[in-house]
């Protein structure tokens, strides 16, 4: 274990923004700390990187106690979510300013300062621009100026707090699967902050779940996602459709159709709520077993097909089919919505 | 550019606010201030310099400069401090402090030399100790240096603190981040950020240290060649009605003033771009 954060709280005020996390990380591993905002992940974050002092708790580096030191001595990366770039430096300025506070027996010699940021630059893909302000690059390569900044002082851990936060959804994306490649490349334990579960769950190794200061889940984005704990988990993962539904002998009865029920079983029998996924209903046109509902819009733009649909009840769900199982559903039509499976939680955390 | 028709106000209205503006800065400060400068010259140009160049004028010219030189810099280090303080730490008692450093722009500065005289004058509350240990704070150099740099406190501080609360301290996180240290923060990152802040908060405070009138009265004692600065060496050649001697000194307060307003315009032109792109965030 390189990383052990253990039991760390920390109040503000009589706010409690973290209550009793703990976690770890492996060498190496590209770790998401996922969560709401206000579910404490940022402040977490700066606790590791000494930015704020928890109220209890400890953190181990390697076996050494991570928290008896101050910041500048953590020798830990951090990229801010706004970058926090000097403005009145260029971008090479900024990369080597890590290099020239080193105190004068550690550090490098002018020369190699500056090769050091060459290197850096060509790394982060913005050769020639070392001479420019902050305020004349784009979003994105603020970032990666930010980026090589934190790289320059070879850090222990890389810690990004919302990473991709400021920037639009297309730069995002590539940017993403860069900093997946640069993981790799440099092989640098790595933590970063996102209130979105997408990116979480593409890019790291293993996501920690927050809410409300408290660790949810931790596990692989497939864990998370095929096996999440509590209701929570499986909300904040994906879309999700509640239905009422009654449990009985271990399966749960929606509609009165018997439908299996996967995941964790409630132990009671009786009313509850059951949590599904949109795309897992059969959808018939015409009457059968499962919820009948009234068609209101077919859309067929995007990778699956969408039908907009209204329950007996007055509710309307949106489920997703394949393109070629919608073909035969038309607006105004009366379909039978039948869910393959269902998780059902003991007591629903979001009500 | 072409204006919309619709947005553009009728002609005599553009006019008549201009003229109430012009009119208004003509009679308020553009006559008083060629009333000076005709005044000083009004017996001819070797009287001007005969005056300026008199014995008390020279002593009282020295004087000025001095307390500026003490009080300039006092609150400069105190200003930064002060914002430092305030902008990158959370702490009891901040807006406190914050409001105590607005308290001399909004008292008197009569008041504020009349608390010296009440502290340290001869029947003040230290008067008698320091009158045994020899130091003499009122009607004399001390006194006027402390009631000019009390009346200055808050120029620069009131420069920096806005600015620095506006560009937060995430730059200063991301230096400690890196390693940097305290001072390295402080000359590299915090000073290069506000340097346009801090030369005016230092202009002005300059321009306020050499004019101060109402506080260095009340300390100075009036002695001349000893104890009045420039405003006071005005005031007693104006009681003994020698007007021109009094006009000529008061000129060259005003052209400190106006070079110093030089200044501060020069530094905006040649620097304006580098200023825009300070407030890029």
């Amino acid at each position: 274990m390189t990383l052990a954060i253990s039991d760390i709280a920390k109040n503000y005020g009589r706010f409690p923004a973290l209550k009793s996390v703990s976690l770890f990380a492996e060498d190496g591993e590209f770790l998401a700390l996922l969560g709401p905002s206000g579910s404490g992940k940022t402040t977490l974050l700066r606790v590791i990187a000494g930015l704020e002092v928890p109220d209890s708790g400890t953190i181990q580096f390697r076996g050494e106690n991570l928290l008896a030191k101050p910041v500048r001595e953590r020798n830990i990366g951090f990229v801010f979510q706004h970058y926090a770039l000097f403005r009145h430096m260029t971008a090479a300025q900024n990369i080597a300013f890590g290099l020239r506070a080193k105190p004068r027996s550690t550090r490098p010699p002018e020369a190699a300062i500056r090769s050091k940021v060459d290197e850096l630059l060509s790394l982060v893909q913005l050769e020639g621009l070392g001479a420019r302000y902050p305020a004349q690059l784009s979003g994105g390569q603020r970032q990666r100026v930010a980026l090589a900044r934190a790289l320059a002082i070879e850090p222990r851990i890389l810690l990004l707090d919302e990473p991709f936060g400021a920037l639009d959804a297309k730069v995002r994306r590539g940017l993403r699967r860069w900093l997946r490649d640069l993981h790799e490349r440099t092989g640098l334990t790595t933590i970063f902050v996102t209130h979105d579960q997408e990116e979480a769950l593409e890019l790291a190794d293993r996501v920690a779940l927050l809410k409300d200061g408290a660790l949810e889940q931790m596990g692989t984005p497939e864990e998370l996602y095929h096996s999440p704990e509590s209701a929570f988990v499986f909300e904040f993962l994906g879309d999700c459709i509640k239905l009422p539904c009654i449990v009985e002998g271990g399966i749960a009865i929606v509609s009165g159709a018997g439908v299996p029920i996967v995941g964790a079983r409630p132990p009671q029998n009786g009313p509850a709520t059951a949590h599904i996924r949109p795309d897992a209903f059969n959808v018939t046109v015409g009457g059968g077993q499962g919820l009948s509902a009234r068609v209101r819009n077919v859309l067929l733009a995007g990778p699956d097909a969408r039908i907009e649909c209204v329950l007996d009840s007055g509710d309307a769900i949106e489920v997703r089919i394949a393109h070629e199982n919608a073909d035969r559903i038309a607006p105004r039509d009366r379909v039978t919505l039948a869910p393959r499976a269902v998780r059902v939680w003991q007591s629903s955390s979001i009500a | 550019m072409k204006q919309n028709q619709a947005r553009r106000d009728p002609p005599w209205l553009v006019a008549a606010l201009i003229a109430v503006g012009v009119a208004y800065l003509a009679i308020l400060l553009l006559l008083p201030l060629v009333t000076v400068f005709a005044e000083a010259l009004r017996r001819g140009f070797s009287y001007y310099l005969g005056a300026i160049r008199e014995h008390d004028a020279l002593a009282a010219m020295r004087l000025t400069l001095l307390v500026a030189a003490i009080a300039v810099p006092l609150n400069t280090v105190f200003g930064l401090a002060a914002a430092w303080t305030v902008t990158k730490f959370d702490f009891f008692g901040k807006s406190a402090l914050v409001t105590l450093i607005d308290i001399p722009f909004s008292i008197s500065p009569v008041i504020s030399g009349l608390v010296y005289v009440l502290l340290y004058g001869a029947n003040g509350w230290f008067g008698p100790l320091l009158d045994k240990l020899g130091i003499q704070v009122i009607f004399n150099v001390t006194g006027i240096v402390l009631a000019t740099t009390l009346v200055t406190l808050p120029f620069v501080a009131r420069e920096l603190i806005p600015l620095m609360q506006a560009q937060g301290s995430d730059e200063e996180a991301a230096a400690a981040t890196l390693g940097a240290g305290l001072w390295r923060t402080l000359f590299f990152v915090t000073l290069p950020n506000v340097k346009w802040a801090l030369m005016y908060g230092v202009l002005l405070c300059t321009a306020r240290s050499m004019g101060e009138f109402g506080a260095v009265a009340v300390v100075s004692g009036h002695i001349r060649g000893q104890t009045a600065t420039m405003p006071l060496h005005v005031e007693i050649l104006y009681n003994e009605y020698a007007y021109v001697a009094a006009f000529a000194v008061a000129s060259l307060l005003a052209l400190f003033a106006l070079v110093t307003l030089a200044v501060k315009t020069l530094l905006e032109a040649r620097f304006g771009d580098e200023l825009a792109a300070q407030r890029w965030r």
